[in-house]
């Protein structure tokens, strides 16, 4: 990069502290001698810089705006050891055919967070720098956090491992099912639909984000209905079987309560939506180790502020902090469904719940190595507009520790719930079965599934119904570095 | 009624070739293989009896499948269940379970209330097979002729 | 892959015709059969005996090919021969043709002994045999010493147990697993003798001849090459004497012998530089010289 001596720091004190105005740069925000630190928070930021903003500048600013500087100079500065708690721009790079925009590279010294707070964390590295005028737009592409800091929180209260150990189930993926319509339905009506699903062969069925408390349902007429269809479905199959019970609420106190009464009821999960915030999620993830039970999180609204590429945060990003906060069951896309998300850069996301290493991985959107020590892993959750016929993409994407949701593709089925649960579990096991016996099931899969519907009823109706729905969008949120992938 | 526990229970019960594959499975992904076999398939009876100690450094699925054939032979009309172990870092546990033999007649669950205040209700599960001692919970076919036994 | 599908897979067969040729190259069995004319001196016999029994289980596949079917064959072997003659060895070049002609699935080879198979107490027996028996399946199992299995002094013998289990195995997995008994020739004749179901289960007998003094010579050399030394003409020399010797004496062990030699001779050849002048060259750091070999006891007496 062009730098000029404008956009270097000043080091005589006199000139460093006389009242006025200082670029971030001379202020000392920009260091390209920097070496990161083991211990150090490393952030990668995309900006835009307003036309006429040199990019090392506002880097620069991104940089002092999300650590220690304001607009002006101050001579209280000199009272503390400010050159540490200054946050240091120590890399700019254009984006790979992107004109002006520029990857920033950024470090923040350990002691500028508390542990074990997310909302600290946050309130620092987004809180006031997405409205800074000097920049058109700004996005938090991805984040290292160091061993010491992870190590700060506890992480999954239950992790794959517990949760599988406690489910007794193992080697393929776990099954699930929103109950639809989303609003409107009795809490009799709704047990009807859980115990339907479970039965025929779903390993969960889940409350969706927005259904709480409302007049057509209250909580607690729908916890105890859906216990009864739980527990009869257990019955009927000797699985271990759950529904995720959401125990989102108006308080923190409310939140609790509800949480103690599903306890109470002898659920295995309870699940929150995302927009409870941090401290919230925290909070009832403290709980939910105290309890035993898995913590299943509902990603509602990212998608304001994730989806768009040149503002807001990636996803990757939130799926850290998530990890580092504590939830068992993260939203994470699907590639081929119907929302957003490009097949790369998702599985991007999964190994970030997953791995206990991430790699550096620029075509999966990975930028930095992180170490994850011993916090547990985080099961991806793959939901919305999927069905049986693409059981072989999403088991080759996605592999075995991944909660598939058919919802639609369970409710939906024309023969009713309980023939589609079947179709979805059938269609799974063949697929994983033949994969295991070293087929290829990219190219064989809809072969497989053929096959497994000349002895199944219900899946060969499934595959009827819905064999050729596919969502083929291009993505907005794409990695930079391989063409755009378009889900086929 | 049909258990459906283990990773392929909706599929028809596996034939002797396939479960050789699934083995080979295991084995390529260097995990260990061992067996198991129940009279109690309750969905929380986690310890079933062990047909000896996982096998270790098995090149290939022929001596695990002699021992589930003899497994079944010492133990026949129960469940029998393939579990393979992961020893990775951030694993260490089972990666596949699934059923090499059940009993011809699943008699299934009961589902018990206990009813409490305010419309609480505490939920039993009990296998209809545990009314009977242990030993004769499956009837419908003849007893062994050996005493049931672990891996001599 | 289990033998019918190999028999299948292998081999271009166009009605009743078989094309031997073209076998051979897809199986390639010419590879390891080559490697051990090359890697190894000597054993003339052995190699013979080698290149049959590969040529027959060639055939026997190629009349599978046209219906000629007799059942999986019997594969298991008794290698005889004095200690260092290169009987593991050639096993594990056994286990990799009979991997590639579809005899056995993986081709490791698992070599034990006694100790390996026989417990200590009551029910140690079993599941020890057992385990051995399961980790080599797919392979070739390697008894060493073979007839330790079998003591007549004591008939509460454990080695007994493991004999019988054996056997079982022998005659009932032929298609999992090859077994290959090693040992003296006459000790291992007197076990065959007293285990005639044993006797009757081995299909091949392979006698492995004591090395002659120039094979030895040869392996010296060969030995000494792959650790990048080499012989000085007087090294050479007295390493042919030394064989000569070390024949006579109590304890000979064909190519052990000769390895364990060479071994003694590099700790010498350090120790003389060490112990020599301060400047040490790559000739004189990699040459053997003859007083690091004449200084070996066999010279004393």
């Amino acid at each position: 990069m062009a730098s000029s001596t404008t956009l270097t720091k000043v080091h005589d004190a006199k000139r460093r502290y006389k009242p006025g105005v200082l670029k971030y740069a001379q202020m000392g925000y920009w260091d390209s001698e920097y070496e990161p630190k083991d211990t150090d928070v490393l952030a990668l930021f995309r900006i835009t810089p307003q036309d006429g903003v040199d990019p090392i500048e506002a880097a620069a600013a991104v940089a002092g705006e999300s650590s220690t500087a304001t607009w002006t100079v101050v001579w209280t500065d000199r009272l503390t050891a400010c050159d540490t708690y200054r946050a240091k721009a120590y890399k700019v790079e254009p984006v790979p055919n992107q004109p002006g925009k520029y990857f920033c590279w950024a470090a923040y010294a350990l002691d500028l967070f508390e542990e074990g707070s997310i909302a600290n964390l946050t309130a620092s590295i987004i809180g006031n720098v997405f409205s800074f005028k000097p920049l058109k737009a700004c996005r938090l592409e991805d984040m290292r956090l160091p061993v010491a800091y992870v190590k700060t929180f506890r992480g999954p209260p239950t992790g794959i491992v517990g949760e599988r150990e406690r489910l007794d189930k193992f080697g393929r993926p776990l099954l699930g099912a929103t109950v639809k319509p989303k609003l409107g339905l009795s809490g009799k009506n709704y047990g009807r639909v859980v115990y339907e699903a479970l039965a025929g062969g779903l390993d969960f069925t889940k409350d969706d984000e927005n259904i709480n408390s409302q007049p057509f349902m209250h909580w607690r007429d729908r916890f105890l209905y859906c216990m009864e269809g739980v527990n009869r479905a257990v019955a009927d199959s000797g699985e271990v079987k759950g529904h995720y019970l959401n125990i989102t609420a108006g308080t923190m106190e409310e939140m609790v309560r509800r949480a103690e009464f599903a306890r109470d009821l002898g659920s295995v999960i309870v699940m929150v939506d995302l927009v409870i915030g941090w401290t919230a999620i925290q909070s009832i993830s403290n709980w939910a180790r105290e309890n035993d039970m898995i913590l299943h999180m509902h990603r509602a609204g990212h998608g304001t502020y994730t989806r768009q590429k040149n503002h807001g945060i990636s996803f990757r990003v939130i799926a850290k902090w998530l990890r580092l906060a504590g939830v068992d069951h993260l939203h994470a896309g699907t590639a081929v469904g119907k929302l957003e998300g490009d097949p790369m850069t998702v599985q991007g996301y999964y190994n970030v719940c997953r791995e206990t290493r991430n790699m550096v991985d620029l075509p999966r959107g990975i930028f930095f190595e992180q170490d994850w020590a011993g916090i547990r892993k985080v099961l991806p959750v793959a939901s919305g507009g999927i069905h049986a016929g693409q059981m072989h993409q999403l088991l080759e994407l996605f592999g075995d520790d991944v909660v598939l949701q058919f919802g639609g593709g369970t409710i939906g089925h024309p023969m009713g719930i309980r023939a589609g649960a079947i179709a979805n579990r059938v269609a799974l096991e063949a697929m994983v079965l033949a994969r295991n016996e070293g087929r290829d099931i990219g190219r064989e899969g809809p072969e497989i599934l053929r096959t497994a519907a000349a002895w199944c009823r219900p899946l060969h109706a499934a595959l009827d119904t819905w064999g050729d729905v596919t969502f083929e969008y291009t993505s907005t949120d794409t990695s930079d570095f391989v063409p755009t992938a378009v889900a086929v | 009624m049909r258990v459906t526990q283990g990773t392929f229970s909706f599929l028809p019960d596996l034939t002797d070739r396939q479960i050789v594959a699934q083995l080979e499975y295991c084995l390529q992904q260097n995990w260990a293989v061992s067996i198991e076999f129940t009279d109690d398939p309750h969905p929380r009876n986690t310890y079933w009896d062990m047909w000896g100690p996982p096998m270790f450094d098995l090149r290939d699925a022929a001596g695990a499948m002699s021992e589930i054939k003899a497994c079944r032979e010492a133990n026949p009309n129960t469940y029998v269940r393939v579990s393979a172990f992961d020893s990775t870092r951030g694993w260490e546990t089972v990666r596949l379970s699934f059923f090499v033999q059940r009993p011809a007649e699943e008699p299934g669950f009961r589902l018990e209330r206990v009813e409490a205040a305010g419309r609480m209700i505490r939920y039993a599960v009990r296998a209809y097979s545990l009314d009977r001692p242990a030993g004769q919970r499956y009837p419908s076919v003849e007893p062994a002729t050996e005493p049931r036994g672990r891996r001599s | 892959m289990t033998i019918a599908n190999a028999a299948t897979t292998l081999g271009a067969v166009a009605g009743e015709v078989v094309d031997l040729k073209a076998l051979r190259a897809e199986t390639d069995i010419a590879t390891p059969i080559a490697e051990l004319d090359r890697d190894l001196v000597g054993l003339a016999p052995v190699k013979q005996r080698l290149r049959e029994i590969a040529a027959f289980l060639l055939v026997t596949r190629a009349r599978e090919q046209v219906g000629l079917t007799s059942g999986a064959p019997t594969l298991h072997m008794a290698f005889t021969g004095n200690p260092g003659t290169g009987k593991t060895t050639v096993a594990l070049r056994m286990a990799n043709i009979l991997h590639r002609l579809g005899y056995v699935r993986r081709g490791h080879l698992v070599a034990v002994t006694r100790d390996d198979l026989v417990g200590q107490y009551i029910g140690h027996t079993a599941p020890k045999t057992k385990e051995v028996l399961r980790r080599a399946m797919g392979g070739v199992l390697f008894i060493d010493e073979a007839y330790y299995l079998h003591r007549p002094e004591n008939e509460k013998d454990y080695g007994q147990e493991a004999i019988e289990i054996l056997l079982q195995v022998m005659e009932n997995q032929r298609e999992d697993l090859v077994v290959i008994l090693a040992g003296y020739r006459a000790r291992m004749d007197t076990f065959f003798a007293s285990n005639p179901g044993v006797r009757s289960r081995v299909a091949h007998h392979i006698d492995f001849p004591d090395y002659d003094d120039g094979e030895l010579l040869a392996i010296a050399e060969t030995l000494v090459g792959d650790s990048h030394y080499r012989l000085s003409p007087a090294a050479r020399e007295a390493m042919s004497e030394y064989i000569v010797r070390r024949r006579r004496q109590p304890g000979f062990a064909n190519a052990r012998s000769i390895r364990n030699a060479l071994d003694r001779a590099r700790l010498r050849h350090a120790m003389r530089l060490c112990e020599g002048s301060a400047i040490a060259d790559r000739e004189i750091l990699q040459t053997i010289d003859a007083e690091d070999i004449r200084a070996s006891r066999v010279f004393a007496s």
